[in-house]
Protein backbone atom coordinates (compact mmCIF):
# COMPACT_ATOMS: atom_id res chain seq x y z
CA UNK A 1 0.00 0.00 0.00
CA UNK A 2 1.14 3.57 -0.46
CA UNK A 3 2.62 5.41 2.48
CA UNK A 4 0.70 8.60 1.76
CA UNK A 5 -2.27 8.04 4.07
CA UNK A 6 -1.60 7.66 7.75
CA UNK A 7 -5.26 7.53 8.70
CA UNK A 8 -7.56 4.61 8.13
CA UNK A 9 -10.52 6.42 6.66
CA UNK A 10 -13.95 4.86 6.36
CA UNK A 11 -16.01 6.46 3.63
CA UNK A 12 -19.73 6.25 4.12
CA UNK A 13 -22.13 6.03 1.22
CA UNK A 14 -23.01 9.54 0.14
CA UNK A 15 -19.70 10.71 1.48
CA UNK A 16 -17.78 10.34 -1.74
CA UNK A 17 -15.78 13.40 -2.81
CA UNK A 18 -17.12 14.98 -5.96
CA UNK A 19 -14.48 15.88 -8.53
CA UNK A 20 -14.88 17.97 -11.66
CA UNK A 21 -12.36 16.88 -14.31
CA UNK A 22 -11.70 19.20 -17.23
CA UNK A 23 -9.81 18.07 -20.35
CA UNK A 24 -10.31 18.66 -24.06
CA UNK A 25 -8.91 15.22 -24.93
CA UNK A 26 -11.56 12.50 -24.93
CA UNK A 27 -9.18 9.68 -24.09
CA UNK A 28 -7.71 11.60 -21.16
CA UNK A 29 -11.19 12.43 -19.89
CA UNK A 30 -12.15 8.78 -19.90
CA UNK A 31 -8.92 7.83 -18.18
CA UNK A 32 -9.12 10.42 -15.40
CA UNK A 33 -12.76 9.55 -14.84
CA UNK A 34 -11.93 5.87 -14.34
CA UNK A 35 -8.95 6.64 -12.13
CA UNK A 36 -11.14 8.80 -9.90
CA UNK A 37 -14.06 6.35 -9.86
CA UNK A 38 -11.68 3.56 -8.87
CA UNK A 39 -10.74 5.75 -5.91
CA UNK A 40 -14.41 6.04 -4.94
CA UNK A 41 -14.93 9.58 -6.15
CA UNK A 42 -18.02 10.90 -7.82
CA UNK A 43 -16.90 12.38 -11.15
CA UNK A 44 -18.25 15.01 -13.51
CA UNK A 45 -16.27 15.73 -16.66
CA UNK A 46 -16.15 18.85 -18.83
CA UNK A 47 -14.48 19.20 -22.20
CA UNK A 48 -13.45 22.83 -21.81
CA UNK A 49 -13.18 25.72 -19.38
CA UNK A 50 -16.46 27.34 -20.39
CA UNK A 51 -18.46 24.18 -19.77
CA UNK A 52 -16.65 23.75 -16.47
CA UNK A 53 -17.57 27.27 -15.37
CA UNK A 54 -21.16 26.76 -16.44
CA UNK A 55 -21.35 23.60 -14.37
CA UNK A 56 -19.86 25.39 -11.39
CA UNK A 57 -22.45 28.13 -11.63
CA UNK A 58 -20.09 30.76 -13.00
CA UNK A 59 -21.63 30.80 -16.46
CA UNK A 60 -21.27 33.56 -19.03
CA UNK A 61 -24.39 35.29 -17.77
CA UNK A 62 -22.21 36.29 -14.81
CA UNK A 63 -24.96 35.58 -12.34
CA UNK A 64 -23.69 33.50 -9.51
CA UNK A 65 -26.41 30.93 -9.07
CA UNK A 66 -24.72 29.38 -6.05
CA UNK A 67 -26.00 32.03 -3.62
CA UNK A 68 -23.30 31.49 -1.06
CA UNK A 69 -23.95 27.79 -0.56
CA UNK A 70 -21.10 25.32 -0.51
CA UNK A 71 -19.63 24.42 -3.85
CA UNK A 72 -21.06 21.27 -5.41
CA UNK A 73 -17.55 19.94 -6.01
CA UNK A 74 -14.73 19.13 -3.61
CA UNK A 75 -11.94 19.27 -6.17
CA UNK A 76 -11.35 20.53 -9.67
CA UNK A 77 -8.71 18.86 -11.78
CA UNK A 78 -7.93 20.46 -15.12
CA UNK A 79 -5.61 20.06 -18.06
CA UNK A 80 -3.36 23.03 -18.71
CA UNK A 81 -3.24 23.06 -22.53
CA UNK A 82 -6.76 23.51 -23.79
CA UNK A 83 -7.96 25.55 -26.77
CA UNK A 84 -9.96 28.66 -25.88
CA UNK A 85 -9.57 28.88 -22.12
CA UNK A 86 -6.41 27.30 -20.74
CA UNK A 87 -6.33 25.50 -17.40
CA UNK A 88 -4.46 28.47 -15.99
CA UNK A 89 -7.21 30.88 -17.08
CA UNK A 90 -9.82 28.56 -15.60
CA UNK A 91 -7.85 28.47 -12.35
CA UNK A 92 -7.83 32.27 -12.21
CA UNK A 93 -11.59 32.49 -12.76
CA UNK A 94 -12.18 29.99 -9.97
CA UNK A 95 -9.90 31.85 -7.56
CA UNK A 96 -11.69 35.12 -8.40
CA UNK A 97 -14.99 33.66 -7.24
CA UNK A 98 -15.94 34.17 -3.61
CA UNK A 99 -17.90 30.91 -3.60
CA UNK A 100 -15.37 28.74 -5.39
CA UNK A 101 -12.00 30.08 -4.36
CA UNK A 102 -11.72 27.60 -1.50
CA UNK A 103 -12.12 24.61 -3.83
CA UNK A 104 -8.70 23.06 -4.47
CA UNK A 105 -7.66 23.10 -8.11
CA UNK A 106 -5.14 20.66 -9.52
CA UNK A 107 -3.47 21.36 -12.86
CA UNK A 108 -2.34 18.52 -15.13
CA UNK A 109 0.04 18.78 -18.03
CA UNK A 110 1.97 16.46 -20.29
CA UNK A 111 4.80 18.97 -20.31
CA UNK A 112 7.13 19.57 -17.40
CA UNK A 113 7.69 23.32 -17.70
CA UNK A 114 8.98 24.85 -14.44
CA UNK A 115 7.72 28.37 -15.23
CA UNK A 116 4.30 26.95 -16.00
CA UNK A 117 4.25 25.02 -12.75
CA UNK A 118 5.26 27.98 -10.57
CA UNK A 119 2.81 30.23 -12.42
CA UNK A 120 -0.03 27.87 -11.53
CA UNK A 121 1.05 27.35 -7.96
CA UNK A 122 1.40 31.09 -7.50
CA UNK A 123 -2.11 31.58 -8.79
CA UNK A 124 -3.34 29.21 -6.10
CA UNK A 125 -3.29 25.77 -7.66
CA UNK A 126 -3.11 23.08 -5.02
CA UNK A 127 -0.92 20.75 -7.01
CA UNK A 128 0.59 20.26 -10.40
CA UNK A 129 0.56 16.75 -11.86
CA UNK A 130 2.33 15.33 -14.86
CA UNK A 131 0.28 13.42 -17.41
CA UNK A 132 -0.43 10.68 -17.99
CA UNK A 133 -1.87 10.27 -14.52
CA UNK A 134 -1.30 7.04 -12.65
CA UNK A 135 -3.23 5.32 -9.91
CA UNK A 136 -0.63 6.44 -7.36
CA UNK A 137 -1.26 10.08 -8.34
CA UNK A 138 -4.97 9.74 -7.78
CA UNK A 139 -4.45 7.92 -4.49
CA UNK A 140 -2.41 10.92 -3.38
CA UNK A 141 -5.28 13.22 -4.37
CA UNK A 142 -7.83 11.10 -2.55
CA UNK A 143 -5.73 11.16 0.60
CA UNK A 144 -5.52 14.93 0.40
CA UNK A 145 -9.29 15.21 -0.09
CA UNK A 146 -10.11 12.95 2.85
CA UNK A 147 -7.77 14.92 5.09
CA UNK A 148 -9.47 18.15 3.99
CA UNK A 149 -12.81 16.82 5.12
CA UNK A 150 -11.30 15.98 8.48
CA UNK B 1 -5.58 -24.87 -29.24
CA UNK B 2 -5.84 -25.31 -25.47
CA UNK B 3 -6.57 -22.35 -23.24
CA UNK B 4 -3.21 -22.70 -21.49
CA UNK B 5 -1.44 -22.47 -24.84
CA UNK B 6 -3.32 -19.31 -25.85
CA UNK B 7 -2.64 -17.80 -22.45
CA UNK B 8 1.06 -18.54 -22.92
CA UNK B 9 0.92 -16.95 -26.37
CA UNK B 10 -0.76 -13.86 -24.96
CA UNK B 11 1.83 -13.42 -22.23
CA UNK B 12 4.71 -13.85 -24.67
CA UNK B 13 3.10 -11.56 -27.21
CA UNK B 14 2.41 -8.83 -24.68
CA UNK B 15 5.96 -9.04 -23.33
CA UNK B 16 7.35 -8.70 -26.85
CA UNK B 17 5.32 -5.53 -27.38
CA UNK B 18 6.98 -4.03 -24.33
CA UNK B 19 10.44 -5.26 -25.29
CA UNK B 20 10.10 -3.79 -28.78
CA UNK B 21 8.93 -0.47 -27.35
CA UNK B 22 5.47 -0.50 -28.89
CA UNK B 23 3.93 -0.22 -25.45
CA UNK B 24 5.14 1.26 -22.20
CA UNK B 25 4.12 1.14 -18.54
CA UNK B 26 1.10 3.34 -19.14
CA UNK B 27 -0.60 0.43 -20.94
CA UNK B 28 -0.21 -1.63 -17.78
CA UNK B 29 -1.84 1.20 -15.85
CA UNK B 30 -4.82 0.92 -18.21
CA UNK B 31 -5.05 -2.83 -17.68
CA UNK B 32 -4.91 -2.36 -13.92
CA UNK B 33 -7.84 0.04 -14.10
CA UNK B 34 -10.06 -2.60 -15.67
CA UNK B 35 -12.35 -4.40 -13.23
CA UNK B 36 -15.65 -6.26 -13.01
CA UNK B 37 -17.61 -3.00 -13.08
CA UNK B 38 -16.00 -2.17 -16.41
CA UNK B 39 -14.57 -5.37 -17.94
CA UNK B 40 -14.07 -3.84 -21.40
CA UNK B 41 -12.36 -0.69 -20.25
CA UNK B 42 -9.08 -1.23 -22.10
CA UNK B 43 -10.78 -2.14 -25.38
CA UNK B 44 -13.08 0.87 -25.04
CA UNK B 45 -10.29 3.35 -24.41
CA UNK B 46 -8.08 1.89 -27.13
CA UNK B 47 -11.00 1.99 -29.59
CA UNK B 48 -11.49 5.65 -28.77
CA UNK B 49 -7.78 6.12 -29.40
CA UNK B 50 -8.06 4.43 -32.81
CA UNK B 51 -11.01 6.63 -33.88
CA UNK B 52 -9.43 9.80 -32.55
CA UNK B 53 -6.04 9.07 -34.10
CA UNK B 54 -7.41 8.31 -37.53
CA UNK B 55 -9.32 11.57 -37.49
CA UNK B 56 -6.19 13.45 -36.47
CA UNK B 57 -4.03 11.74 -39.10
CA UNK B 58 -6.57 12.73 -41.77
CA UNK B 59 -6.58 16.30 -40.57
CA UNK B 60 -2.79 16.37 -40.53
CA UNK B 61 -2.65 15.09 -44.09
CA UNK B 62 -5.04 17.81 -45.22
CA UNK B 63 -3.32 20.55 -43.23
CA UNK B 64 0.11 19.70 -44.65
CA UNK B 65 -1.31 19.62 -48.16
CA UNK B 66 -2.32 23.28 -48.10
CA UNK B 67 -0.43 25.88 -50.19
CA UNK B 68 0.19 27.88 -47.01
CA UNK B 69 0.64 25.45 -44.17
CA UNK B 70 -0.72 26.59 -40.82
CA UNK B 71 1.99 25.16 -38.58
CA UNK B 72 0.18 26.17 -35.43
CA UNK B 73 -2.80 24.12 -36.49
CA UNK B 74 -0.58 21.20 -37.43
CA UNK B 75 1.19 21.41 -34.06
CA UNK B 76 -2.18 21.44 -32.30
CA UNK B 77 -3.17 18.17 -33.94
CA UNK B 78 0.19 16.56 -33.18
CA UNK B 79 -0.07 17.70 -29.57
CA UNK B 80 -3.45 15.95 -29.30
CA UNK B 81 -2.08 12.77 -30.84
CA UNK B 82 0.97 12.88 -28.60
CA UNK B 83 -1.29 13.20 -25.58
CA UNK B 84 -3.59 10.34 -26.51
CA UNK B 85 -0.81 7.97 -27.48
CA UNK B 86 1.01 8.77 -24.26
CA UNK B 87 -2.14 8.14 -22.23
CA UNK B 88 -2.65 4.65 -23.60
CA UNK B 89 1.03 3.72 -23.59
CA UNK B 90 1.64 3.74 -27.35
CA UNK B 91 5.26 4.72 -26.86
CA UNK B 92 6.53 4.67 -30.43
CA UNK B 93 3.63 6.78 -31.68
CA UNK B 94 4.27 9.23 -28.84
CA UNK B 95 7.97 9.47 -29.67
CA UNK B 96 7.21 10.02 -33.35
CA UNK B 97 4.91 12.88 -32.31
CA UNK B 98 7.63 14.46 -30.21
CA UNK B 99 9.94 14.57 -33.23
CA UNK B 100 7.09 15.91 -35.35
CA UNK B 101 6.51 18.83 -33.00
CA UNK B 102 10.06 20.08 -33.32
CA UNK B 103 9.65 20.26 -37.11
CA UNK B 104 6.40 22.18 -36.61
CA UNK B 105 8.25 24.60 -34.39
CA UNK B 106 10.88 25.01 -37.07
CA UNK B 107 8.16 25.41 -39.73
CA UNK B 108 9.95 22.75 -41.73
CA UNK B 109 7.47 21.35 -44.26
CA UNK B 110 9.72 18.55 -45.51
CA UNK B 111 10.47 17.47 -41.98
CA UNK B 112 6.78 17.55 -41.12
CA UNK B 113 5.82 15.43 -44.08
CA UNK B 114 8.48 12.88 -43.21
CA UNK B 115 7.27 12.83 -39.62
CA UNK B 116 3.68 12.38 -40.67
CA UNK B 117 4.71 9.28 -42.59
CA UNK B 118 6.59 8.03 -39.56
CA UNK B 119 3.66 8.65 -37.22
CA UNK B 120 1.27 6.91 -39.61
CA UNK B 121 3.58 3.93 -39.82
CA UNK B 122 3.94 3.65 -36.06
CA UNK B 123 0.22 4.12 -35.57
CA UNK B 124 -0.77 1.35 -37.98
CA UNK B 125 1.84 -0.94 -36.49
CA UNK B 126 0.61 -0.51 -32.93
CA UNK B 127 -3.01 -0.73 -34.06
CA UNK B 128 -2.28 -4.06 -35.65
CA UNK B 129 -0.43 -5.29 -32.56
CA UNK B 130 -3.20 -4.23 -30.19
CA UNK B 131 -5.90 -5.81 -32.34
CA UNK B 132 -3.93 -9.06 -32.27
CA UNK B 133 -3.62 -8.79 -28.49
CA UNK B 134 -7.36 -8.22 -28.07
CA UNK B 135 -8.12 -11.16 -30.37
CA UNK B 136 -5.98 -13.44 -28.21
CA UNK B 137 -7.81 -12.18 -25.11
CA UNK B 138 -11.16 -12.86 -26.76
CA UNK B 139 -10.07 -16.39 -27.63
CA UNK B 140 -9.11 -17.04 -24.02
CA UNK B 141 -12.39 -15.70 -22.66
CA UNK B 142 -14.39 -17.62 -25.28
CA UNK B 143 -12.66 -20.81 -24.15
CA UNK B 144 -13.65 -20.11 -20.57
CA UNK B 145 -10.20 -19.04 -19.45
CA UNK B 146 -9.10 -15.92 -17.63
CA UNK B 147 -6.73 -13.24 -18.90
CA UNK B 148 -3.34 -13.70 -17.24
CA UNK B 149 -1.89 -10.66 -15.46
CA UNK B 150 1.45 -9.66 -16.90
CA UNK B 151 4.25 -9.20 -14.39
CA UNK B 152 6.70 -6.80 -15.92
CA UNK B 153 8.75 -5.87 -12.89
CA UNK B 154 8.58 -2.13 -13.65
Amino acid sequence: MDGGCSDDVTVEIGDEPHVLAVDDNLIDRKLVEKLLKNSSCKVTTAENGLRALEYLGLGSDKRNTMEGTASKVNLIITDYCMPGMTGYELLKKIKESSVLREVPVVIMSSENVPTRISQCLQEGAQMFMLKPLKQSDVKQLKCYLMKCRG
Amino acid sequence: MEVVQIQRRLVDYTKSLFMEGFLDGQFLQLQQLQDESNPDFVVEVVSLFFDDSEKLLNELTIALDQPNVDFKKVDGHVHQLKGSSSSIGAQRVKNACIAFRSFCEGQNIEGCLACLQQVKQEYYLVKNKLETLFRLEQQIVASGGSIPMIEMGF
